[in-house]
Protein backbone atom coordinates (compact mmCIF):
# COMPACT_ATOMS: atom_id res chain seq x y z
CA UNK A 1 0.00 0.00 0.00
CA UNK A 2 2.61 2.47 1.05
CA UNK A 3 4.77 1.18 -1.80
CA UNK A 4 1.76 1.78 -4.15
CA UNK A 5 1.94 5.65 -2.82
CA UNK A 6 5.86 5.76 -3.62
CA UNK A 7 5.77 4.74 -6.72
CA UNK A 8 3.03 7.43 -7.65
CA UNK A 9 5.08 9.56 -6.31
CA UNK A 10 8.01 9.05 -8.08
CA UNK A 11 5.99 8.99 -11.14
CA UNK A 12 4.45 12.19 -9.89
CA UNK A 13 8.56 13.32 -9.99
CA UNK A 14 9.55 12.18 -12.98
CA UNK A 15 6.31 14.22 -13.91
CA UNK A 16 7.13 17.64 -12.54
CA UNK A 17 10.92 17.59 -13.20
CA UNK A 18 9.60 17.70 -17.06
CA UNK A 19 6.74 20.37 -16.08
CA UNK A 20 9.73 22.61 -14.07
CA UNK A 21 7.51 22.34 -11.51
CA UNK A 22 7.98 22.55 -6.94
CA UNK A 23 8.64 19.28 -5.91
CA UNK A 24 6.08 19.65 -2.85
CA UNK A 25 4.24 16.39 -1.54
CA UNK A 26 6.93 13.92 -2.07
CA UNK A 27 8.25 11.87 0.66
CA UNK A 28 11.69 12.06 1.87
CA UNK A 29 14.17 9.36 1.96
CA UNK A 30 16.72 9.97 4.98
CA UNK A 31 20.50 10.39 3.84
CA UNK A 32 22.60 7.01 3.89
CA UNK A 33 25.63 6.87 5.88
CA UNK A 34 27.91 4.30 4.81
CA UNK A 35 31.19 5.12 6.56
CA UNK A 36 29.00 4.96 9.67
CA UNK A 37 28.12 1.73 9.21
CA UNK A 38 31.71 0.61 8.57
CA UNK A 39 32.81 2.19 11.60
CA UNK A 40 29.94 0.53 14.06
CA UNK A 41 31.23 -2.87 12.41
CA UNK A 42 34.33 -2.03 13.54
CA UNK A 43 34.22 -1.05 16.99
CA UNK A 44 31.12 -3.96 17.44
CA UNK A 45 34.26 -6.74 16.50
CA UNK A 46 36.99 -4.65 18.78
CA UNK A 47 33.88 -5.08 21.47
CA UNK A 48 33.46 -8.80 21.21
CA UNK A 49 37.08 -9.54 21.42
CA UNK A 50 37.01 -7.53 24.56
CA UNK A 51 34.16 -9.26 25.77
CA UNK A 52 35.92 -12.72 25.30
CA UNK A 53 38.93 -12.02 26.77
CA UNK A 54 37.11 -11.07 29.84
CA UNK A 55 35.09 -14.00 29.43
CA UNK A 56 38.27 -16.72 28.80
CA UNK A 57 41.35 -15.14 29.76
CA UNK A 58 41.50 -17.34 33.58
CA UNK A 59 43.72 -14.36 35.02
CA UNK A 60 40.58 -12.68 36.04
CA UNK A 61 39.68 -15.16 38.17
CA UNK A 62 36.56 -14.62 38.75
CA UNK A 63 35.22 -17.37 41.09
CA UNK A 64 37.67 -15.20 43.12
CA UNK A 65 36.03 -11.91 42.26
CA UNK A 66 32.70 -13.12 43.21
CA UNK A 67 34.02 -14.98 46.73
CA UNK A 68 34.74 -11.16 47.36
CA UNK A 69 32.36 -9.12 46.27
CA UNK A 70 29.67 -9.55 48.52
CA UNK A 71 31.77 -10.59 51.35
CA UNK A 72 30.80 -8.63 55.12
CA UNK A 73 34.60 -7.02 55.34
CA UNK A 74 34.40 -5.50 51.75
CA UNK A 75 30.49 -4.50 52.12
CA UNK A 76 31.44 -2.73 55.66
CA UNK A 77 34.48 -1.12 53.86
CA UNK A 78 32.39 0.24 50.71
CA UNK A 79 29.81 2.06 53.56
CA UNK A 80 32.86 3.75 55.17
CA UNK A 81 33.74 4.96 51.55
CA UNK A 82 30.50 5.98 50.80
CA UNK A 83 29.99 8.03 54.65
CA UNK A 84 33.55 9.90 53.72
CA UNK A 85 31.79 11.16 50.42
CA UNK A 86 29.33 12.02 51.86
CA UNK A 87 30.50 13.94 55.09
CA UNK A 88 33.08 15.06 52.48
CA UNK A 89 30.11 16.52 50.19
CA UNK A 90 27.63 18.17 52.75
CA UNK A 91 31.01 19.72 54.83
CA UNK A 92 32.50 20.34 51.81
CA UNK A 93 30.02 22.54 49.90
CA UNK A 94 28.16 23.82 52.62
CA UNK A 95 31.61 25.41 53.32
CA UNK A 96 32.40 26.61 49.60
CA UNK A 97 29.07 28.22 49.37
CA UNK A 98 29.60 30.18 52.29
CA UNK A 99 33.20 30.60 50.72
CA UNK A 100 31.85 31.59 47.32
CA UNK A 101 29.31 34.40 49.04
CA UNK A 102 32.19 35.71 50.82
CA UNK A 103 33.99 36.32 47.53
CA UNK A 104 30.84 37.90 46.03
CA UNK A 105 30.55 40.02 49.00
CA UNK A 106 31.17 44.24 49.31
CA UNK A 107 33.44 43.77 51.78
CA UNK A 108 37.04 43.77 51.09
CA UNK A 109 38.07 41.41 53.96
CA UNK A 110 35.45 38.70 53.38
CA UNK A 111 36.56 38.85 49.84
CA UNK A 112 40.73 38.76 50.63
CA UNK A 113 39.65 35.49 53.27
CA UNK A 114 38.07 33.73 50.69
CA UNK A 115 40.42 34.00 48.02
CA UNK A 116 43.22 32.97 50.31
CA UNK A 117 41.45 29.89 51.33
CA UNK A 118 41.14 28.68 47.87
CA UNK A 119 44.41 29.46 47.30
CA UNK A 120 45.97 28.08 50.00
CA UNK A 121 43.96 24.69 49.89
CA UNK A 122 43.97 24.72 46.26
CA UNK A 123 47.61 24.95 46.69
CA UNK A 124 48.41 22.05 49.22
CA UNK A 125 48.21 18.29 48.08
CA UNK A 126 45.02 16.58 49.63
CA UNK A 127 47.73 14.40 50.91
CA UNK A 128 50.02 16.26 53.10
CA UNK A 129 46.63 17.42 54.15
CA UNK A 130 45.32 14.61 55.35
CA UNK A 131 49.04 13.59 56.69
CA UNK A 132 48.94 17.28 58.79
CA UNK A 133 45.45 16.75 59.94
CA UNK A 134 46.34 13.69 61.24
CA UNK A 135 49.28 14.65 63.12
CA UNK A 136 47.28 17.92 64.92
CA UNK A 137 48.24 16.71 68.21
CA UNK A 138 51.96 17.06 67.39
CA UNK A 139 51.64 20.60 66.95
CA UNK A 140 48.42 21.11 69.20
CA UNK A 141 48.25 19.09 72.65
CA UNK A 142 44.90 20.89 73.39
CA UNK A 143 41.73 22.83 71.60
CA UNK A 144 39.36 25.15 73.72
CA UNK A 145 36.30 26.33 73.39
CA UNK A 146 35.67 30.09 74.80
CA UNK A 147 36.27 33.46 73.99
CA UNK A 148 38.96 34.66 71.90
CA UNK A 149 42.28 35.48 73.57
CA UNK A 150 40.34 35.40 76.84
CA UNK A 151 39.57 32.36 79.40
CA UNK A 152 38.19 28.91 77.80
CA UNK A 153 35.39 27.20 78.58
CA UNK A 154 35.80 23.48 77.11
CA UNK A 155 39.19 21.62 76.75
CA UNK A 156 39.67 18.62 74.54
CA UNK A 157 42.71 17.01 74.00
CA UNK A 158 43.82 17.12 70.08
CA UNK A 159 44.82 13.33 69.88
CA UNK A 160 41.01 12.01 71.30
CA UNK A 161 39.19 14.74 69.10
CA UNK A 162 41.10 14.27 65.98
CA UNK A 163 41.02 10.72 65.32
CA UNK A 164 41.94 8.97 61.80
CA UNK A 165 38.55 9.07 60.80
CA UNK A 166 37.85 12.48 62.03
CA UNK A 167 41.51 14.08 60.05
CA UNK A 168 40.08 12.28 57.14
CA UNK A 169 36.35 13.94 56.66
CA UNK A 170 38.10 17.38 57.99
CA UNK A 171 41.15 16.74 55.11
CA UNK A 172 38.31 15.64 52.14
CA UNK A 173 35.97 18.24 53.27
CA UNK A 174 38.24 21.28 53.76
CA UNK A 175 40.00 20.09 50.28
CA UNK A 176 36.44 20.21 48.88
CA UNK A 177 35.37 23.35 50.08
CA UNK A 178 37.98 25.00 47.81
CA UNK A 179 37.25 23.57 45.08
CA UNK A 180 33.41 23.95 45.70
CA UNK A 181 33.73 27.42 46.36
CA UNK A 182 35.19 28.20 43.04
CA UNK A 183 32.16 26.35 41.30
CA UNK A 184 29.50 27.93 43.36
CA UNK A 185 30.86 31.22 42.64
CA UNK A 186 30.78 29.95 38.62
CA UNK A 187 26.97 29.36 39.19
CA UNK A 188 26.20 32.36 39.97
CA UNK A 189 28.05 35.01 37.86
CA UNK A 190 26.69 33.03 35.32
CA UNK A 191 23.32 33.91 36.26
CA UNK A 192 21.98 37.10 34.51
CA UNK A 193 22.84 40.09 36.45
CA UNK A 194 19.36 41.48 34.68
CA UNK A 195 17.79 38.74 37.15
CA UNK A 196 18.95 40.28 40.73
CA UNK A 197 18.02 43.99 39.19
CA UNK A 198 14.25 43.01 38.56
CA UNK A 199 14.29 41.17 41.79
CA UNK A 200 16.32 44.22 43.52
CA UNK A 201 13.50 46.48 41.52
CA UNK A 202 10.36 44.75 43.18
CA UNK A 203 11.84 45.11 46.47
CA UNK A 204 12.64 41.80 47.19
CA UNK A 205 15.14 41.27 50.46
CA UNK A 206 18.61 40.23 49.48
CA UNK A 207 19.02 36.92 51.28
CA UNK A 208 15.65 35.81 49.72
CA UNK A 209 16.91 37.12 46.25
CA UNK A 210 19.83 34.65 46.67
CA UNK A 211 18.14 31.59 47.91
CA UNK A 212 14.72 32.58 45.64
CA UNK A 213 15.97 33.63 42.61
CA UNK A 214 19.47 33.30 42.07
CA UNK A 215 20.73 29.83 43.34
CA UNK A 216 18.09 28.12 42.21
CA UNK A 217 19.20 29.79 38.76
CA UNK A 218 22.78 29.02 39.24
CA UNK A 219 21.92 25.55 40.05
CA UNK A 220 21.99 24.77 36.79
CA UNK A 221 25.75 26.04 36.40
CA UNK A 222 27.02 24.29 39.22
CA UNK A 223 25.48 20.93 39.10
CA UNK A 224 27.42 19.35 36.43
CA UNK A 225 30.61 20.24 38.11
CA UNK A 226 29.33 19.84 41.05
CA UNK A 227 28.68 15.93 40.37
CA UNK A 228 31.85 16.28 39.04
CA UNK A 229 33.72 16.73 42.48
CA UNK A 230 31.35 14.11 44.22
CA UNK A 231 32.41 11.71 42.20
CA UNK A 232 35.73 12.83 42.03
CA UNK A 233 35.77 13.19 45.80
CA UNK A 234 34.41 9.30 45.94
CA UNK A 235 37.18 7.65 44.26
CA UNK A 236 39.82 9.83 46.00
CA UNK A 237 38.67 8.59 49.15
CA UNK A 238 40.85 5.80 48.57
CA UNK A 239 43.90 8.30 49.37
CA UNK A 240 42.81 8.15 52.85
CA UNK A 241 44.12 4.79 52.50
CA UNK A 242 47.44 6.06 53.88
CA UNK A 243 46.10 6.50 57.26
CA UNK A 244 45.38 2.98 57.44
CA UNK A 245 41.45 4.09 57.49
CA UNK A 246 39.54 0.55 56.22
CA UNK A 247 37.16 2.28 53.20
CA UNK A 248 37.03 -0.02 49.98
CA UNK A 249 40.29 0.37 48.29
CA UNK A 250 42.47 -0.32 51.81
CA UNK A 251 40.64 -3.12 52.39
CA UNK A 252 41.02 -4.47 48.92
CA UNK A 253 44.79 -3.90 49.47
CA UNK A 254 44.77 -5.82 52.89
CA UNK A 255 43.01 -8.74 51.06
CA UNK A 256 45.17 -9.12 48.14
CA UNK A 257 48.05 -8.64 50.74
CA UNK A 258 47.14 -11.79 52.62
CA UNK A 259 45.95 -14.04 49.41
CA UNK A 260 48.14 -12.74 46.77
CA UNK A 261 44.93 -12.32 44.38
CA UNK A 262 45.53 -8.66 43.05
CA UNK A 263 43.36 -8.44 40.05
CA UNK A 264 40.01 -10.58 41.12
CA UNK A 265 40.14 -7.79 44.08
CA UNK A 266 40.84 -4.42 42.35
CA UNK A 267 38.41 -5.69 39.94
CA UNK A 268 36.03 -6.19 43.01
CA UNK A 269 36.97 -2.00 44.21
CA UNK A 270 36.52 -1.77 40.72
CA UNK A 271 32.83 -3.14 40.22
CA UNK A 272 31.73 -0.73 43.17
CA UNK A 273 33.43 2.24 42.30
CA UNK A 274 31.17 1.71 38.85
CA UNK A 275 28.44 1.00 40.81
CA UNK A 276 27.97 4.08 42.90
CA UNK A 277 29.25 6.30 40.38
CA UNK A 278 26.17 5.29 38.04
CA UNK A 279 24.01 5.67 40.33
CA UNK A 280 25.33 9.16 41.31
CA UNK A 281 24.73 9.91 37.51
CA UNK A 282 21.19 8.88 37.35
CA UNK A 283 20.84 11.28 40.74
CA UNK A 284 22.65 14.12 38.39
CA UNK A 285 20.49 13.67 35.62
CA UNK A 286 17.47 13.88 37.70
CA UNK A 287 18.09 16.87 40.01
CA UNK A 288 19.80 18.63 36.58
CA UNK A 289 16.25 17.92 34.91
CA UNK A 290 14.27 19.69 38.15
CA UNK A 291 16.26 23.12 37.85
CA UNK A 292 16.23 22.85 33.91
CA UNK A 293 12.31 23.46 34.33
CA UNK A 294 11.30 26.68 32.69
CA UNK A 295 14.39 26.71 30.87
CA UNK A 296 13.21 25.91 27.20
CA UNK A 297 9.68 26.20 25.34
CA UNK A 298 8.94 22.99 26.66
CA UNK A 299 8.82 20.72 29.64
CA UNK A 300 12.60 18.87 29.97
CA UNK A 301 12.54 15.36 29.38
CA UNK A 302 14.55 11.86 30.83
CA UNK A 303 17.41 10.87 28.38
CA UNK A 304 16.00 7.86 27.67
CA UNK A 305 12.79 9.56 26.55
CA UNK A 306 14.77 11.40 24.03
CA UNK A 307 16.59 8.56 22.80
CA UNK A 308 13.38 6.48 22.25
CA UNK A 309 12.02 9.56 20.20
CA UNK A 310 14.89 9.55 18.50
CA UNK A 311 14.10 6.43 17.15
CA UNK A 312 11.79 7.64 14.54
CA UNK A 313 11.61 4.01 12.75
CA UNK A 314 10.12 1.71 15.77
CA UNK A 315 7.07 3.84 16.06
CA UNK A 316 6.93 4.55 12.16
CA UNK A 317 6.67 0.40 12.05
CA UNK A 318 4.17 0.44 14.51
CA UNK A 319 2.00 2.84 13.12
CA UNK A 320 2.47 1.35 9.71
CA UNK A 321 1.26 -2.11 11.47
CA UNK A 322 -1.71 -0.57 13.09
CA UNK A 323 -2.93 0.97 10.18
CA UNK A 324 -4.63 -1.06 8.17
CA UNK A 325 -6.74 -2.22 10.74
CA UNK A 326 -7.41 1.21 11.94
CA UNK A 327 -9.57 2.02 8.80
CA UNK A 328 -7.95 0.84 6.01
CA UNK A 329 -9.94 2.80 3.40
CA UNK A 330 -8.89 6.01 5.08
CA UNK A 331 -5.48 5.39 4.74
CA UNK A 332 -5.40 3.98 1.22
CA UNK A 333 -7.75 7.21 0.79
CA UNK A 334 -7.83 9.58 -2.10
CA UNK A 335 -5.89 12.23 0.29
CA UNK A 336 -3.10 10.58 0.50
CA UNK A 337 -2.89 10.18 -3.43
CA UNK A 338 -3.79 13.69 -4.15
CA UNK A 339 -0.74 14.68 -1.98
CA UNK A 340 1.72 12.65 -4.21
CA UNK A 341 -0.05 13.53 -7.56
CA UNK B 1 4.09 62.60 43.35
CA UNK B 2 7.40 62.17 41.95
CA UNK B 3 9.89 65.15 42.25
CA UNK B 4 13.65 64.82 40.55
CA UNK B 5 15.72 67.77 41.45
CA UNK B 6 18.74 68.66 39.83
CA UNK B 7 20.25 64.92 39.01
CA UNK B 8 23.74 64.52 38.21
CA UNK B 9 25.36 61.25 37.23
CA UNK B 10 29.05 59.95 35.51
CA UNK B 11 29.79 56.65 34.48
CA UNK B 12 33.45 57.13 34.85
CA UNK B 13 34.08 60.46 32.66
CA UNK B 14 31.11 59.98 30.93
CA UNK B 15 28.26 62.24 32.09
CA UNK B 16 25.09 60.85 31.36
CA UNK B 17 22.77 63.42 33.35
CA UNK B 18 23.59 66.84 33.96
CA UNK B 19 21.42 68.08 36.29
CA UNK B 20 17.75 66.83 35.40
CA UNK B 21 14.52 68.65 37.06
CA UNK B 22 11.53 66.80 36.37
CA UNK B 23 8.01 66.40 38.30
CA UNK B 24 5.26 64.21 37.67
CA UNK B 25 2.37 64.61 39.63
CA UNK B 26 -0.12 62.13 41.14
CA UNK B 27 -2.16 60.20 38.32
CA UNK B 28 0.01 61.96 35.27
CA UNK B 29 1.42 59.92 32.66
CA UNK B 30 4.61 61.35 31.06
CA UNK B 31 6.41 60.12 28.02
CA UNK B 32 10.75 60.68 28.12
CA UNK B 33 11.67 60.94 24.59
CA UNK B 34 15.03 61.39 23.03
CA UNK B 35 18.01 59.78 21.29
CA UNK B 36 20.29 56.96 22.11
CA UNK B 37 22.59 57.85 24.87
CA UNK B 38 20.47 61.10 25.78
CA UNK B 39 20.12 59.60 29.47
CA UNK B 40 16.48 58.74 29.49
CA UNK B 41 17.33 55.25 30.99
CA UNK B 42 19.60 56.34 33.61
CA UNK B 43 17.08 58.58 34.37
CA UNK B 44 14.66 55.76 34.74
CA UNK B 45 17.11 53.86 37.08
CA UNK B 46 18.10 56.71 38.88
CA UNK B 47 14.34 57.02 40.00
CA UNK B 48 14.48 54.34 41.87
CA UNK B 49 17.69 53.85 43.13
CA UNK B 50 19.33 51.29 40.56
CA UNK B 51 21.70 53.91 39.64
CA UNK B 52 23.28 55.77 42.92
CA UNK B 53 23.32 59.61 42.08
CA UNK B 54 26.35 61.93 41.92
CA UNK B 55 24.23 65.06 42.87
CA UNK B 56 20.79 66.14 43.07
CA UNK B 57 17.93 63.99 44.40
CA UNK B 58 14.65 62.05 43.82
CA UNK B 59 11.47 62.08 46.24
CA UNK B 60 8.64 60.25 46.18
CA UNK B 61 5.68 61.21 47.86
CA UNK B 62 7.78 63.79 49.68
CA UNK B 63 9.65 60.92 50.76
CA UNK B 64 13.88 60.83 50.12
CA UNK B 65 14.73 57.57 47.46
CA UNK B 66 18.09 56.15 48.86
CA UNK B 67 19.17 58.83 51.44
CA UNK B 68 17.93 60.49 54.47
CA UNK B 69 18.24 64.04 56.01
CA UNK B 70 20.31 64.30 58.88
CA UNK B 71 21.21 67.23 59.78
CA UNK B 72 22.97 69.43 56.59
CA UNK B 73 23.93 65.99 54.88
CA UNK B 74 22.10 63.32 52.86
CA UNK B 75 23.13 59.76 54.64
CA UNK B 76 22.89 57.07 51.95
CA UNK B 77 20.67 54.29 52.96
CA UNK B 78 21.09 50.68 53.40
CA UNK B 79 20.55 48.41 51.07
CA UNK B 80 17.76 47.21 52.84
CA UNK B 81 15.85 50.26 53.40
CA UNK B 82 16.40 50.85 49.72
CA UNK B 83 14.52 47.62 48.87
CA UNK B 84 11.72 48.39 51.20
CA UNK B 85 11.70 52.32 49.12
CA UNK B 86 11.38 50.24 45.87
CA UNK B 87 8.32 48.24 46.96
CA UNK B 88 6.11 51.75 46.02
CA UNK B 89 7.95 51.99 42.93
CA UNK B 90 6.71 50.39 39.62
CA UNK B 91 9.72 48.98 37.05
CA UNK B 92 9.17 47.40 33.89
CA UNK B 93 12.31 46.43 32.09
CA UNK B 94 12.99 46.31 27.99
CA UNK B 95 14.02 42.87 28.70
CA UNK B 96 11.15 41.88 30.87
CA UNK B 97 13.57 40.11 32.92
CA UNK B 98 10.66 37.54 34.56
CA UNK B 99 12.27 34.93 37.04
CA UNK B 100 12.40 31.80 34.33
CA UNK B 101 12.20 29.21 37.28
CA UNK B 102 9.15 30.39 38.45
CA UNK B 103 5.58 30.20 36.94
CA UNK B 104 3.93 33.24 36.06
CA UNK B 105 1.95 32.93 39.28
CA UNK B 106 4.97 32.37 41.17
CA UNK B 107 6.42 35.64 39.53
CA UNK B 108 3.61 38.10 40.63
CA UNK B 109 3.28 36.35 44.09
CA UNK B 110 6.83 36.06 45.26
CA UNK B 111 7.54 40.11 45.82
CA UNK B 112 4.29 40.87 47.32
CA UNK B 113 5.16 37.98 50.09
CA UNK B 114 8.58 38.65 50.16
CA UNK B 115 8.84 41.94 50.65
CA UNK B 116 5.25 43.21 51.77
CA UNK B 117 4.50 40.56 53.81
CA UNK B 118 0.88 40.03 51.84
CA UNK B 119 -0.77 36.50 53.11
CA UNK B 120 -0.14 34.01 49.90
CA UNK B 121 -3.28 33.48 49.97
CA UNK B 122 -4.51 37.01 49.19
CA UNK B 123 -0.97 37.66 46.98
CA UNK B 124 -2.61 34.75 45.05
CA UNK B 125 -6.07 35.73 44.24
CA UNK B 126 -4.71 39.34 43.72
CA UNK B 127 -2.44 37.86 40.53
CA UNK B 128 -5.33 36.18 39.30
CA UNK B 129 -7.12 39.32 38.85
CA UNK B 130 -4.21 41.19 37.45
CA UNK B 131 -3.36 38.30 34.68
CA UNK B 132 -7.21 38.48 33.96
CA UNK B 133 -6.65 42.45 33.51
CA UNK B 134 -3.65 42.34 31.26
CA UNK B 135 -5.53 39.58 29.08
CA UNK B 136 -3.49 36.11 30.62
CA UNK B 137 -5.47 34.19 32.75
CA UNK B 138 -5.39 30.90 31.42
CA UNK B 139 -1.04 31.79 31.70
CA UNK B 140 -1.05 31.45 35.23
CA UNK B 141 1.05 27.78 35.91
CA UNK B 142 3.28 28.70 32.12
CA UNK B 143 7.22 29.12 32.67
CA UNK B 144 7.49 32.35 31.03
CA UNK B 145 9.57 30.89 28.47
CA UNK B 146 6.92 29.48 27.19
CA UNK B 147 5.20 32.88 26.50
CA UNK B 148 5.38 35.32 23.51
CA UNK B 149 7.36 38.31 23.88
CA UNK B 150 4.43 40.53 24.64
CA UNK B 151 2.72 37.74 26.59
CA UNK B 152 5.99 38.33 29.04
CA UNK B 153 5.91 41.88 28.94
CA UNK B 154 2.56 42.01 29.99
CA UNK B 155 3.26 39.48 32.69
CA UNK B 156 6.13 41.85 33.71
CA UNK B 157 3.78 44.87 34.09
CA UNK B 158 1.12 42.29 36.02
CA UNK B 159 4.63 41.53 38.17
CA UNK B 160 5.38 45.41 38.85
CA UNK B 161 1.52 46.39 39.52
CA UNK B 162 1.60 43.22 42.10
CA UNK B 163 3.25 45.66 44.47
CA UNK B 164 0.68 48.26 44.01
CA UNK B 165 3.26 50.88 43.70
CA UNK B 166 2.95 54.82 43.67
CA UNK B 167 4.24 55.55 40.56
CA UNK B 168 5.13 53.06 37.18
CA UNK B 169 8.33 53.39 34.91
CA UNK B 170 8.57 51.71 32.18
CA UNK B 171 12.52 51.33 30.20
CA UNK B 172 11.39 51.32 26.70
CA UNK B 173 8.60 48.34 27.13
CA UNK B 174 8.30 47.23 23.48
CA UNK B 175 11.76 47.67 21.92
CA UNK B 176 12.71 44.29 22.17
CA UNK B 177 9.69 43.19 20.56
CA UNK B 178 8.59 42.00 17.48
CA UNK B 179 6.66 44.48 15.62
CA UNK B 180 2.97 42.71 15.72
CA UNK B 181 3.57 42.49 19.51
CA UNK B 182 3.80 46.52 20.17
CA UNK B 183 0.35 46.82 20.25
CA UNK B 184 -0.80 44.54 22.93
CA UNK B 185 1.68 45.85 25.35
CA UNK B 186 0.37 49.51 24.21
CA UNK B 187 -3.08 48.37 24.88
CA UNK B 188 -2.51 47.06 28.36
CA UNK B 189 -0.47 50.86 29.26
CA UNK B 190 -2.76 52.72 27.82
CA UNK B 191 -5.56 51.05 30.52
CA UNK B 192 -3.48 52.13 32.88
CA UNK B 193 -3.04 55.80 31.65
CA UNK B 194 -6.87 55.50 31.45
CA UNK B 195 -7.00 54.01 35.28
CA UNK B 196 -5.16 56.87 36.47
CA UNK B 197 -1.96 55.10 37.26
CA UNK B 198 1.11 57.54 37.67
CA UNK B 199 3.72 56.51 35.24
CA UNK B 200 7.00 57.88 33.55
CA UNK B 201 7.55 55.81 30.19
CA UNK B 202 10.35 56.01 28.36
CA UNK B 203 9.51 54.68 24.54
CA UNK B 204 10.49 55.37 20.86
CA UNK B 205 6.77 54.83 20.06
CA UNK B 206 5.88 58.38 19.21
CA UNK B 207 2.29 57.85 18.19
CA UNK B 208 1.64 56.41 21.62
CA UNK B 209 3.01 59.23 23.13
CA UNK B 210 1.11 61.37 21.27
CA UNK B 211 -2.33 59.15 22.47
CA UNK B 212 -1.50 58.64 25.85
CA UNK B 213 1.19 61.38 27.42
CA UNK B 214 -0.06 64.11 29.47
CA UNK B 215 3.11 65.57 29.34
CA UNK B 216 6.12 64.32 26.87
CA UNK B 217 9.33 65.69 27.72
CA UNK B 218 12.76 65.44 25.17
CA UNK B 219 16.03 64.64 26.30
CA UNK B 220 19.31 64.85 24.80
CA UNK B 221 22.58 64.85 26.25
CA UNK B 222 21.71 64.37 29.63
CA UNK B 223 19.80 67.14 29.99
CA UNK B 224 15.71 67.70 29.47
CA UNK B 225 15.75 70.00 26.42
CA UNK B 226 12.03 70.51 26.44
CA UNK B 227 8.61 69.76 27.72
CA UNK B 228 5.02 70.19 27.47
CA UNK B 229 1.85 68.54 26.16
CA UNK B 230 2.54 66.40 23.20
CA UNK B 231 0.52 68.36 20.93
CA UNK B 232 3.18 71.55 21.80
CA UNK B 233 6.72 68.96 21.95
CA UNK B 234 5.80 66.76 18.80
CA UNK B 235 3.30 68.86 16.79
CA UNK B 236 4.97 72.67 17.66
CA UNK B 237 8.62 71.68 18.96
CA UNK B 238 10.56 74.40 19.91
CA UNK B 239 13.73 73.23 20.26
CA UNK B 240 16.20 72.72 16.88
CA UNK B 241 17.36 69.07 18.10
CA UNK B 242 14.17 67.85 19.05
CA UNK B 243 12.86 69.00 15.59
CA UNK B 244 15.91 67.27 14.10
CA UNK B 245 14.62 64.16 15.97
CA UNK B 246 11.21 63.76 15.27
CA UNK B 247 12.07 64.54 11.69
CA UNK B 248 14.13 61.58 11.70
CA UNK B 249 11.63 59.37 13.88
CA UNK B 250 8.52 60.00 11.56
Amino acid sequence: MSGSVTRDAAGGRAARREDGEEPDGLPIVPARHYGRWVAALVVLVLLAQFVHGLVTNPGWDWETFFDYLFAESVLRALWLTVQLTAYGTVIGFSLGVLLALMRLSGSPLLRGVAWGYVWAFRSIPLIVQLLFWFNLAYLYRELGLGIPFGPVFWRFETLHLVGAMSAAVLGLALHQAAYAAEIVRGGIIAVDPGQREAAAALGIPRARQLRRIVLPQAMRGILPNAANEIVSLFKGTSIVSVMAIGELFYRVQVIYGRNGRVVPLLMVATFWYIVLTTLLSLAQARVERYFARGVGRTRPRAAWRRALARLPRLPRLAAAARRPAAGAPAAEGPATQRGAA
Amino acid sequence: MVDVRGVHKAFGTLRVLRGVDLRVRAGEVVVILGPSGSGKSTLLRSINHLERLDRGFVRIDGELVGYRRSGGRLRELTEREVLRQRVHIGFVFQDFHLFPHLTVRENLVEAPVSARRVPRRVAEARAAALLARVGLADKADAYPRRLSGGQQQRVAIARALALEPKVLLFDEPTSALDPELVGEVLDVIRDLARAGTTMLIVTHEIGFAREVADRVVFMDGGLIVEEGPPEQVLDAPRHARTRAFLSKAL
